[in-house]
């Protein structure tokens, strides 16, 4: 009997915690930094303090029963079979306590659905497995893939402060400014999840929905796929850096510069010649960072849905098919995509020359950059 | 419900040649006989969805990757899902109906023995298919039990086995379902009026009509899953005109609805029980009976509140919200009533009372849950997350397992007129619900930090529940083993129990000597 | 009646609700195009009825044009504008251009989306490749129309609306199949 109170009181106490305190802990929302996770953190709170109410009385009441009413010599049972005033009460207190919640949860839903009047256009589009972010507005757009080593997933290495919760290339905002995000999805549906922003908006292949925020402060702001979409769901976080105008304005410039210039990058490289050596440390870099969440790091892939780059038919088979499976990506298996656009020509020729001589694939032939540069020109 | 007051003694059967052996059990038309398949089914099951469950757990251990692939992780939960829900508890509670419903209403079998058989043994083929689902190329199917497309579409041959299952493990409910609604609608002894029938046998009446109304629905839906994936049809993909979403719709239309079939018959049980370990009748029935049917009907109008993200406009969140939050009105009743059912009561606090009580508890917790996630703009930060991996734990497993578990200590007495062990029965009372609590209060918190669902590796500062909720899960498991050891004890050398077992047991079924003979109520009583 | 029988009819009243309920699953599909219609959302429907041609001088709407591929098709696809302001009721033209990159001919089929989704229904398209089969020969470069006009019914809170195509691959045969009206 004192088990079971001290076992209630276990269970509702931190109830009561996680409502006070309002810096980043594990146990409660997000530090929130948009007005919107401001008012469901409010909501919440509220919401989850008359629920506790609610818990605690009827514990209260139930643990009073079992006490006082435990069967004894002394008393016996009274044999009653309903109270009608009281049976009505707990129709209608109830009733009013919900319409009590109601008011603050419908003003929500209407400021969360009011897209209007926003800033800046941002199409989000989910991919198995990573994000990718076009600036409407600006005709910028990129990929952003989860960072962090597959060594440190894998246990080989100490995992960093920001594990799995780290990318490549983050979502760059100004504070301040209403972001008008346009969610949808290349394949499966996936979901974009930002806590500290509140917001979560299901990509759906074939569709664009909006949602939108207005960062407050800046900072670096984390967030993971929130919906099942294959076996890299847990590997596909989001990254958002809210920066002040003037640091966005410089990093649009940025962004603007590079795309004019890829093909001077992309020249550099190009003219080079490279080594097998060079090719295949570079290609494994690659291959670990790209490719190996399906082919594996002992490239035997997984069949059927991804067949073995050891002894691989293609793999081995005439260098142009490799060059145009990887870069086109397969129509006959969709897994493989095509990364002719999110690889450069260097990493392209690298990952293709480390497939076709390692895994116990021994063709001995390199891929140079130029020879890519090549295959863009005459298929842009 | 009134007391009997006339009992016809029962004249024994006369020699009749029943099969014996193995061919007993698989041609018997007997609801005592395949009550017992059905619950050994279940169990069976249960450890099955339990191991997988416990390799999860195992997984989620640690931050990292230590034993399983991604694709096996999402292959197990899946299936841990699956399993659980339509191999463990829907046929658990099939079981009992069967060993009670026409004993409570003095019938002396269902309505349609034959069918009961034949919708008994379309289990173990659905159960051997789905298993079995994952030695396919490609491994079991890695959806979630939910099933969305287009990620459904794309799984291998592993997704077509678990279609199959489902269709026979859908039969199988459907012609149960119809038995049972049969059996209580034109099979109760003369004199048990609607406004009489226990209140297990009116809220599996609901339940039953929630089972035909639904389950096909759920059948339709993966059948389109099936003819989108290798006849060309374009139901939920949007290059034919079709929308994924519309799976989630239709597939929510049964899945809400089916959680109401876990949880009804799991409502009927406590309310079996409190009263008996009270000794007094149960407080508000006609409340409990309007209370039942209310739900039964709201449960076909909240579908949407699985949906909050899926970018709904502000008409239809509003209305599910609205919708969803109702619900919580009929559940309060119910808990209500059975305080007041123990309340100026005489109670003592054997196994089935313990869990009765720990299920009101803990349910409680679930129910309040329920109502956070019901307002749509707390569900933004939490859908998809741990939160709701420990709301519907909360309900189904300290909710209908527990109800179970009850039911099981309540009436093996009567089954097997033998008791069960009290003191190791309470032992796992205590563990279950220390255990189950430690592995599923967590969860709550890891939703609320933004921990989703479904992910084999997680960000670090996710680590410290992770690792408590594992133990726990693990204490939890092994404790079930406990529950093993008790029950098959009490059916070997169990000591004799009387007709009436329980002090304060009122209703047909203690009528009946312990145990229950093989053909009861072969001539029905009047009741007064 | 005896008991035999009205079992019996149960039994089959219960049997017809299942096989209704079975056949009402597969009348979502099209209650759902319809209530989607309705409301506006996800219309992908090709020309439209115009009306609510009334020139609204004083009020200003910002069109987004965006444009997805998918299924790897080897194009490029783009919008020739990224942004129109319109008048609503104004007759508007823009146009898609698609490039096929690749060395022989394919087929694909376009779909559109709306953001907000209610804006659907005041988009009112004249003219559109929407849910039509686009067969694109090896290298052509081909400019698509797309006329539309702003119902001027379009609340009042809806400053923008974002117009979204997206490209999905159809294979030979079924493009074949389409052109042949089979």
């Amino acid at each position: 009997m004192t088990r079971k109170a001290l076992h209630i009181l276990a269970v509702t106490a931190p109830l009561f915690r996680c409502g006070l305190t309002r810096a980043r802990s594990v146990s409660n929302f997000q530090s929130p930094k948009t007005q919107i996770a401001h008012q469901i953190y409010d909501l919440h709170f509220f919401v989850q303090a008359i629920c506790a109410g609610i818990c605690v009385a009827m514990f209260a009441v139930l643990f009073y029963a079992i006490v006082r009413f435990r069967k004894s010599p002394r008393r016996t049972a009274l044999q009653f079979t309903g109270y009608r005033p009281v049976e009505i009460a707990w129709v209608i207190v109830p009733v009013l306590i919900l319409l009590v919640m109601a008011v603050p949860a419908t003003h929500a839903v209407f400021a969360m659905k009011d897209t209007s009047n926003s800033d800046i256009t941002i199409k989000i589009t989910g991919y198995q497995w990573q994000w990718r972010y076009d600036y409407l507005q600006e005709d910028i757009g990129f990929y952003s893939a989860l960072s962090t080593p597959r060594a440190q997933i894998e246990n080989r290495e100490a995992k960093d402060e920001n594990y799995l919760l780290e990318v490549d290339h983050p979502l760059v905002v100004p504070v301040g400014k209403k972001i008008r995000i346009l969610v949808t999805a290349n394949d499966v549906i996936h979901s974009w999840f930002v806590p500290a922003f509140g917001i979560k908006q299901d990509a759906i292949p074939g569709f664009i929905r909006d949602a939108w925020f207005r960062v407050d402060e800046p900072g670096v702001y984390r967030g993971q796929c929130a919906e099942l979409c294959g076996k890299e769901h847990g590997f596909m976080p989001i990254v958002v850096n809210a920066v002040s105008e003037r640091e966005y304005s410089a990093w649009l410039a940025d962004q603007h510069a590079a795309k004019q210039s890829p093909a001077q990058a992309s020249d550099a490289a190009d003219a080079k010649t490279y080594s097998l050596e060079d090719l295949m440390s570079g290609g494994e870099k690659v291959y670990t960072h790209t490719c190996v969440g399906c082919q594996q790091a002992n490239g035997q892939g997984l069949p059927p849905a991804f067949p073995a780059l050891a002894n691989g038919k293609t793999a081995t088979g005439p260098v142009a098919g490799t060059i145009h499976i990887v870069m086109n990506g397969s129509t006959k298996n969709p897994a493989m995509a095509a990364w002719k656009n999110q690889l450069s020509d260097l990493e392209l020729a690298s990952v293709i020359t480390y497939v076709r001589n390692s895994f116990g694939n021994s063709v001995g032939d390199l891929v140079e950059p130029s020879d890519i540069a090549t295959v863009r020109h005459e298929n842009p | 419900m009134n007391e009997i007051q006339e009992i016809v003694v029962q004249p024994a059967v006369g020699p009749i040649e029943e099969p014996h052996g193995i061919m007993r059990w698989l041609t018997s038309t007997n609801h005592k006989e395949i009550g017992t398949l059905y619950l050994i089914f279940s169990f069976a099951m249960f450890l099955v969805g339990g191991s997988m469950a416990l390799c999860i757990r195992a997984e989620l251990f640690r931050p990292g990757l230590q034993f399983l692939r991604p694709e096996l992780f999402n292959q197990l939960t899946t299936m841990h899902g699956l399993v659980m829900v339509f191999g463990a508890v829907m046929p658990a509670f099939v079981g009992f109906a069967n060993w009670q419903l026409p004993m409570m209403m003095g019938a002396s079998d269902m309505a349609f023995p034959r069918l009961n058989n034949f919708g008994f043994w379309l289990l173990p083929p659905a159960a051997i298919l789905l298993i079995a689902s994952f030695f396919a190329p490609g491994g079991a199917t890695a959806a979630g039990w939910t099933l969305y497309a287009p990620l459904s579409v794309q799984m291998g041959p592993g997704m077509d086995m678990a279609i199959f299952a489902i269709h026979l493990l859908g039969i199988s409910s459907i012609v149960g379902a119809i038995n049972i609604a049969t059996t209580i609608l034109h099979r109760r002894a003369a004199g048990m009026t609607l406004m009489k029938m226990p209140m297990f046998v009116w809220t599996w009446l609901v339940t039953a009509f929630l089972l035909v109304a639904v389950m096909p629905v759920f059948a339709s839906a993966v059948t389109m899953l099936l003819t989108d994936r290798h006849f060309g049809t374009h139901f939920f993909n949007a290059a034919g005109g079709g929308d994924p979403v519309l799976f989630q719709h239709i597939f929510w239309f049964f899945g809400h609805p089916e959680v109401y079939i876990l949880i009804l018959p799991a409502f009927g049980i406590i309310s079996e029980v409190v009263p008996t370990f009270s000794r007094k009748p149960l407080f508000g029935y006609r409340s409990m009976v309007l209370a039942t049917c209310a739900m039964g009907m709201l449960a076909f109008l909240v579908w949407g509140h699985h949906m909050f993200t899926v970018g709904f406009g502000v008409g239809p969140e509003l209305f599910f919200m609205y919708a969803t939050m109702l619900v919580a009105v009929p559940t309060g009743v119910k808990l209500f009533n059975w305080i007041g059912t123990m309340w100026e009561g005489s109670l003592t606090f054997e196994a089935p009372m313990l869990f009765a009580v720990g299920f009101i508890l803990v349910f409680l917790v679930g129910g309040v849950t329920g109502v956070v996630l019901a307002v749509a703009a707390v569900d933004v930060q939490l859908q998809d997350t741990y939160y709701v991996v420990a709301h519907f734990h909360y309900t189904m497993v300290a909710g209908s397992l527990f109800s179970l578990f009850a039911a099981t200590y309540y009436w093996l007495p009567k089954w097997t007129g033998r008791m069960y062990d009290e003191t190791l029965a309470r032992w796992h009372f205590g563990l279950s619900i220390v255990f189950f609590n430690m592995t599923f209060f967590v969860m709550f918190f890891l939703g609320l930090a933004g921990m989703p669902r479904r992910i084999p590796d997680y960000p670090l500062q996710f680590a410290d529940f992770n690792m408590i909720a594992s133990i726990g899960a693990a204490g939890f498991g092994f404790s079930q083993l406990l529950f093993l050891y008790v029950v098959v004890k009490c059916v070997r050398r169990g000591a004799p129990a009387s007709a009436r077992v329980w002090e304060g047991a009122v209703g047909l079924e203690w009528t009946l000597p312990s145990p229950a003979p093989r053909n009861s109520f072969e001539i029905p009583p009047v009741i007064k | 009646m005896t008991t035999a029988t009205r079992q019996r009819r149960l039994f089959l009243i219960l049997i017809a609700v299942a096989a209704a309920m079975f056949g009402f699953g597969y009348v979502l599909p099209p209650l759902y195009a319809k209530v989607c219609q309705l409301t506006g959302f996800n219309r992908l429907q090709r020309a439209d009825a115009v009306s609510g041609t009334q020139q609204d001088s004083n009020r200003t709407v910002l069109m987004q044009f965006d444009s997805n591929l998918r299924d790897g098709l080897p194009w490029n696809f783009r919008a020739m504008q990224a942004t129109a302001p319109v008048h609503p009721g104004q007759l508007v033209q823009v146009s898609y251009e698609v490039r096929n990159n690749s060395d022989h001919a394919i087929s694909g089929q376009a779909i559109a989306s709306y953001a907000p989704a209610g804006a659907a229904a005041y988009v009112r398209k004249l003219e559109c490749f929407c849910f039509s089969i686009q067969t694109i020969a090896a290298h052509e470069v081909r400019q698509m129309p797309v006329i539309f006009l702003i119902d001027s019914s379009l609340p009042r809170d809806v400053p923008t609306v974002t117009l979204s195509y997206t490209f999905f691959k159809v294979p030979g045969r079924q493009a074949r199949a389409k052109e042949n009206g089979t």
